[in-house]
């Protein structure tokens, strides 16, 4: 029985999905997404190359409402559930390389 | 107080509530009162609230008191109190979503639905459990610890809606809102006895529920009663300039259908699909036994073959991961919610990694992966796409049943609530909840869950499903109403009344 998605694939998957798991977390997931993968599979059984792809229950295009100036949140409520705000912005850490 | 406080407030449906409170033969205040006392007698068990601040719903009780005082017309639905999915932003309350990544949350703004259950003078009495971002079937998912079953306190209450079921259930609140992704609001209707309904995707607002799968996530009510559940439906439905995909089209008249209850000459088609193998015999007798009741009301009942059902469950557990791991980037430690690890020295991505990591549960974490996985390039053709193709397939079966019957009738669940902590860690037979509910969702159109009876095996609820085509949600309510009164004449009283006492 070959497995539909090796260890390292859901190791990569993890650092893309940005969740930093830990070793136990990624054995006992690997198991589990081979499972689900290989039961969900089977929608390549019916499918046929004419068909075309439905992405919404009901397709709706151009949606648009009247360009109106309107209330929006103030700057405190915006930043009321930030883990941290300085000078009324949303403090973050480091993004950029340690230069030296 | 003036007069004493009938004892039995908890136990009316809202629409008996509201005509005793238009009447003046009970205030808001004492309607609340009845609520809040029922819940602090039960909840400890039950565990349907995460957040019930008395005074502020004895404000909101007192407010409509005071309008109503002062000669005001108020809306049908006026000072009954609902208790509201935590999936929905509060201004005035937390909201989590079931999530530690959000414990304690406080949105600035309110949801569309909130707003609209505010605007017709509802009562909110807090927030409801739900398994963690609507992921789950059984609110085991949710990191603040499962809701019970009012029905038997070691099975689940269904989910994610769970809480919101076991409130309704437990009398703890004769309404609730749900939302319905894969069915997260019509199984733990079925598996509580109680009436839930998913509406046409569109039909009721997504501004301020927190995303999970923005192409099926759709709110609707809970209730004891198909009136109660058409009268919210209508409460707090319509276009919403807010949401890109609301529609701009009127209710359907669901409460008149309510009140009508009417299915002569109606045409319904069975599911051949939707039972047999895997499906628990009680569920299936009780059932079949919906469906005769349903021709000795002068229904037509015909078979109908919908034969892409069967790839339902795994198009959509391809496509709601999709969706989700998409939709929950959003929570990244940056603006809202956890942040962990931020020392001075890591980085935003690491910070963001960590955070994630200790925020999510393992069912999140999951879907996720398996979201990330189906999208990921040389994987996308082979999953997501085909999943997609599947949706359209399974449009096409509904198209073609639609032409031969006006509604399709199926279980709502394959079994009955099963015990706490059976299928916590089995995805797979966790996700077979879901079964008969998905088909609706991934079409977008309308369906309902209502009572009618116990399995043999084990004595618990047992629902009906009834879907019908987009934007004719009230036939939903014709044939629920009607179905409801033919079983509460043989059974002499509710469902519920069967259930044992908290």
């Amino acid at each position: 029985m070959t497995m539909s998605i090796t260890r390292d694939e859901v190791a990569h998957l993890a650092r893309l999905a940005r969740l930093a798991l830990g070793e136990d977390e990624l054995d006992h997931l690997a198991a589990q997404l081979d499972v689900i993968i290989s039961a969900v599979a089977r929608v390549q059984e019916v499918t046929a190359e004419d068909i075309p792809p439905t992405s919404h229950a009901l397709p709706l295009t151009n949606v648009f409402r009247p360009d109106e100036v309107r209330p929006c949140l103030t700057p405190e409520q915006a930043l009321s559930g930030a883990p941290a705000a300085e000078e009324q912005r949303f403090r973050v850490p480091r993004i950029l390389e340690d230069p030296s | 107080m003036s007069r004493e406080r009938d004892p039995d407030l908890v136990r009316r449906t809202a629409a008996e509530l509201a005509e005793l409170m238009a009447a003046g033969e009970a205030s808001a205040v004492e309607v609340a009162e009845a609520h809040l006392d029922r819940i602090a007698t039960v909840d400890g068990a039950v565990k349907a609230f995460l957040h019930v601040d008395r005074e502020l719903v004895l404000e909101q009780a007192r407010r409509i008191d005071a309008r109503r005082a002062a000669g005001e017309r108020l809306g049908p639905l006026a000072g009954v109190p609902i208790a509201h999915k935590d999936v929905f932003t509060t201004a005035d309350m937390p909201t989590t979503c079931g999530s530690k990544i959000l414990e304690g949350w406080r949105p600035p703004y309110d949801a569309t639905v909130t707003a609209r259950l505010r605007a017709a003078g509802l009562v909110i009495l807090g927030k409801t459990n739900m398994d963690e971002f609507a992921m789950g079937s059984s609110t085991e998912n949710s990191a603040f610890g499962p809701s019970r079953n009012p029905w038997d306190q070691s099975r689940v209450p269904g989910g994610s809606s769970g809480g919101s079921s076991a409130a309704v259930a437990a009398y703890e609140a004769p309404l609730s809102t749900g939302t319905d992704t894969g069915g997260s609001i019509r199984q733990p209707a079925a598996v509580t006895g109680i009436v839930g309904t998913k509406p046409t995707y569109g039909g009721s607002s997504r501004y301020g529920v927190v995303a999970f799968a923005s192409s099926l996530d759709t709110p609707g009510p809970l209730a004891r009663t198909v009136l109660d559940a058409a009268l919210l439906h209508e409460a707090f439905s319509g276009h919403d300039p807010c949401d890109s995909t609301s529609i701009d089209a009127p209710v359907p008249p669901v409460v008149e259908a309510a009140r009508r209850a009417d299915v002569a000459g109606l045409r319904v088609g069975v599911v051949k699909e939707l039972s047999g193998e895997g499906y628990q015999p009680g569920v299936l007798n009780r059932y079949r036994e919906a469906v005769d009741v349903l021709e000795s009301l002068g229904a037509k009942i015909a078979e109908v073959s919908c034969p892409h059902f069967a790839y339902a469950l795994p198009a959509y557990y391809l496509i709601a991961p999709s969706e989700c791991s998409s939709n929950l980037a959003r929570f990244d430690a940056m603006r809202y919610g956890l942040r962990v690890g931020d020392d001075g020295n890591r980085s935003a991505a690491d910070v963001m990694s960590l955070t994630r990591a200790e925020g999510f549960g393992p069912e999140v974490k999951r879907r996720i992966m398996l979201g990330t996985y189906a999208l990921s390039s040389g994987y996308y053709d082979a999953y997501y796409g085909k999943a997609q193709q599947v949706r359209t397939l399974i449009n096409r079966d509904f198209d073609a049943a639609f032409e031969q019957v006006d509604v399709l009738v199926s279980p709502t669940t394959p079994t009955t609530a099963f015990p706490i902590g059976e299928r916590v860690d089995d995805p797979m037979a966790m996700y077979l909840a879901d079964l008969c509910t998905i088909p609706s969702d991934l079409a977008g159109n309308a369906a309902i869950s209502v009572p009618c009876g116990l399995a043999d095996e084990d004595g618990l609820p047992v629902g009906l499903q009834i879907m019908a085509p987009v934007l004719a949600d009230d036939r939903l309510y014709r044939v629920g109403a009607a179905v409801e009164a033919a079983l509460h004449d043989r059974w002499g009283g509710p469902l519920l009344k069967e259930a044992p006492e908290l």
